[in-house]
């Protein structure tokens, strides 16, 4: 520190008003904690709680998500004869099925109690509905795997096939029912809280979760080496969506209700995200990079679940949001 | 009333529970001392374990917030304004200045909402309403999912860490409930050595709180006001308060909303995707391949 720098300045000219007026008037600086903080709300504490999930929550959106999609790949390519596709499609789906609880049971406070979930049926809870997505989705995709591959292995013949054929088709089409729920009502599930910038966003979330789903399972499919016109179609819809969400999230702006989004490394990741999986995605098939697309959605699709995720722990700290918000 | 002794609704059995009487917390921080007593006492009856001691330096409020492990907490404000017609001497060196000054003590609590997030969100169905209309976690029962802590508009219950005693479940003030089946009076109220925190029937309070408001703005405290957000979907609070000044200075929210409002918007939102991705499918197998 020499001795011409602002601090020492400062200090010289105390000192020069100290001795010429006898006293020197002023409050300082607020320091923490000291009387009559600055700090927003009462010493800055959190208004709602941060949400406690860690990674296992944003892990099993992309898995959950990308696992229920994949199920309606596989209904439309089981209804236009894609056996192949089908299976692949629907052992993503069965995947998805068996590691999302697992995922889920792990982020429990007290996992071996994750039964009593299965004693209510509440509607108004996201929460109560959404482990009965997942229980009737992997009900149907688990079993609906083992009959496709019964049929491709085509050990019996004549009623016995049909029988397979019908329970296949029935057991494809309700994992696709309750898959779309399980991409979707994850976006309900932190929408519908006291979190601001989740809920100002409730109508975003479910689209996005849902649409990056469907790109998800599209892409992994082109990576497994299904590189078909449709897979590309479906990768070209999720992207055109994605971008058409960025653009809204850059329009659809609170403020300080929902900077959590817009600031702070939680919005770095949702942006990182939406980049990723919408206009970088766009651009890469627009030019046949086909793998490259499919990475690029992935990975932002994986960054973005995080994101959101971020976004809530940020926002649920922040006084000021939770103020905003509810003066909006 | 204070003076009443043992006549005290905080001091006398009651029979609420069997009664199925509406009852509530009416916390008055205008005689609140910030003794603490109802945080120790919240404690030691309901055996909740300490969770650190940390010097947090925001005034003698070393509590901090509510949370799994915290179900009463006293609240410090040191506010530059005047508390009712008190006559302030200046703070700072120059004599001719104006420095109002107030300490203002509160002690924050679980509300108890007519229409508790918590309990809306549990998808175990550990939360429930009892017959005094408080809202109770039965710890038994919670698996600690963690949805409860981002559904409470007012932050309060939370999910216990390790090491502690009975981490991973979600906890919160129990309003007592275990005393008041047995007649007695929530441990926080029966130690409240000014009776800023008052326990009894719902609409005796809710009369008692009105009153306490008009007799202090009488008395020159322009500023008090009674926090009972009933006029949002949260539709009224058991534990309800009198502040002086505005809600955010105690890091309350001004217009707490229960989340399942969100509900249909969002639903709506999931449903038409879920359409539109089944369409897309179809589609792009009906034309591409």
């Amino acid at each position: 520190m020499t001795s011409d720098s602002p601090s020492e300045k400062r200090l010289e000219e105390l000192r020069e008003q100290a001795w010429k007026d006898g006293v020197v008037p002023g409050k300082g600086v607020d320091v923490a904690g000291g009387p009559i903080p600055r700090k927003p709300g009462y010493y800055g504490q959190a208004v709602v709680k941060p949400p406690v999930w860690t990674w296992e929550i944003p892990l099993y959106f992309f898995i959950g998500g990308t696992g229920g999609m994949s199920a309606v790949i596989a209904s439309a390519a089981f209804s236009f004869h894609h056996l192949d596709l089908a299976r692949a499609a629907l052992w993503l789906a069965a995947a998805g099925a068996i590691l999302s609880p697992i995922l889920l049971i792990m982020d429990l406070g007290r996992p071996r109690l994750f039964i009593n979930m299965l004693r209510v049926f509440k509607p108004q809870s996201a929460m109560s509905m959404g482990v009965w997505i997942l229980v009737l989705f992997s009900a149907c995709a688990v079993p609906g795997l083992i009959a496709l591959e019964l049929l491709a292995l085509h050990l019996f013949t004549g009623a016995m096939d049909q029988l397979l054929n019908i329970a296949a088709g029935i057991l494809t089409f309700g994992s696709a029912f309750f898959g779309t729920l399980l991409a979707t009502y994850t976006g309900v599930l932190i929408g519908a809280t006291a979190i601001p910038a989740w809920f100002l966003h409730r109508l975003l979330l479910p689209i996005h979760f849902g649409t990056a789903g469907l790109g998800s399972a599209a892409a992994l499919l082109e990576l497994l080496g299904h590189r078909i016109a449709a897979l590309n179609a479906l990768g070209y819809y999720a992207a055109a969506v994605e971008s058409v969400l960025l653009i809204w999230l850059s329009i659809d702006k609170h403020g300080v209700a929902d900077r959590a989004i817009h600031e702070h490394g939680s919005g770095w990741l949702i942006r990182i995200g939406e980049i990723l999986t919408g206009p970088l995605a766009l651009v890469f098939r627009l030019f046949s990079f086909v793998p490259f697309a499919a990475i690029s959605f992935l990975i932002g699709a994986l960054v973005s679940r995080f994101g959101w995720i971020a976004v809530g722990k940020v926002s649920g700290s922040d006084p000021e949001s939770v103020f905003a918000a509810e003066r909006l | 009333m204070i003076g009443e002794g043992i006549q005290s609704t905080n001091q006398r059995k009651h029979s609420y529970v069997q009664d199925r009487v509406e009852v509530g917390f009416f916390t008055d921080p205008s005689v609140c001392i910030g003794c603490k007593a109802c945080e120790v006492a919240c404690k030691e009856w309901n055996q909740v374990p300490d969770d650190g001691f940390t010097w947090s330096g925001n005034s003698y409020d070393n509590t901090g917030h509510l949370g799994a492990s915290t179900w009463r907490h006293v609240m410090f404000l040191e506010q530059d304004r005047q508390k009712g017609n008190q006559v302030t001497g200046p703070m700072g060196l120059t004599p001719q200045s104006e420095d109002p000054f107030r300490w203002v003590f509160l002690s924050d609590v679980c509300k108890h909402c007519e229409e508790a997030g918590c309990l809306e969100a549990c998808p175990t169905g550990s939360i429930v309403r009892t017959e005094v209309g408080s809202v109770l976690v039965q710890n038994d029962v919670c698996n600690g999912c963690g949805y409860c802590v981002v559904s409470c508009p007012f932050g309060v219950i939370d999910r216990r860490p390790e090491p502690l005693h009975d981490a991973g479940g979600a906890f919160k003030c129990t309003f007592c409930y275990d005393r008041q089946k047995s007649g007695l009076v929530p441990a926080c109220a029966k130690v409240c050595p000014t009776e800023s925190i008052v326990f009894g029937r719902l609409d005796d309070l809710r009369a008692r709180g009105a009153e306490r408001v008009q007799q202090l703005q009488q008395s020159g405290y322009g500023d008090a006001q009674l926090y009972d957000p009933t006029e949002t979907s949260v539709r009224g609070i058991h534990a309800f308060f009198l502040i002086l000044g505005e809600p955010e200075a105690y890091g309350l929210p001004p217009k707490p909303q229960v989340p399942t409002i969100y509900l249909k918007s969002a639903w709506t939102s999931a449903f038409a995707t879920a359409i539109a991705s089944v369409i897309a499918a179809l589609l792009a197998f009906a034309f591409f391949s």
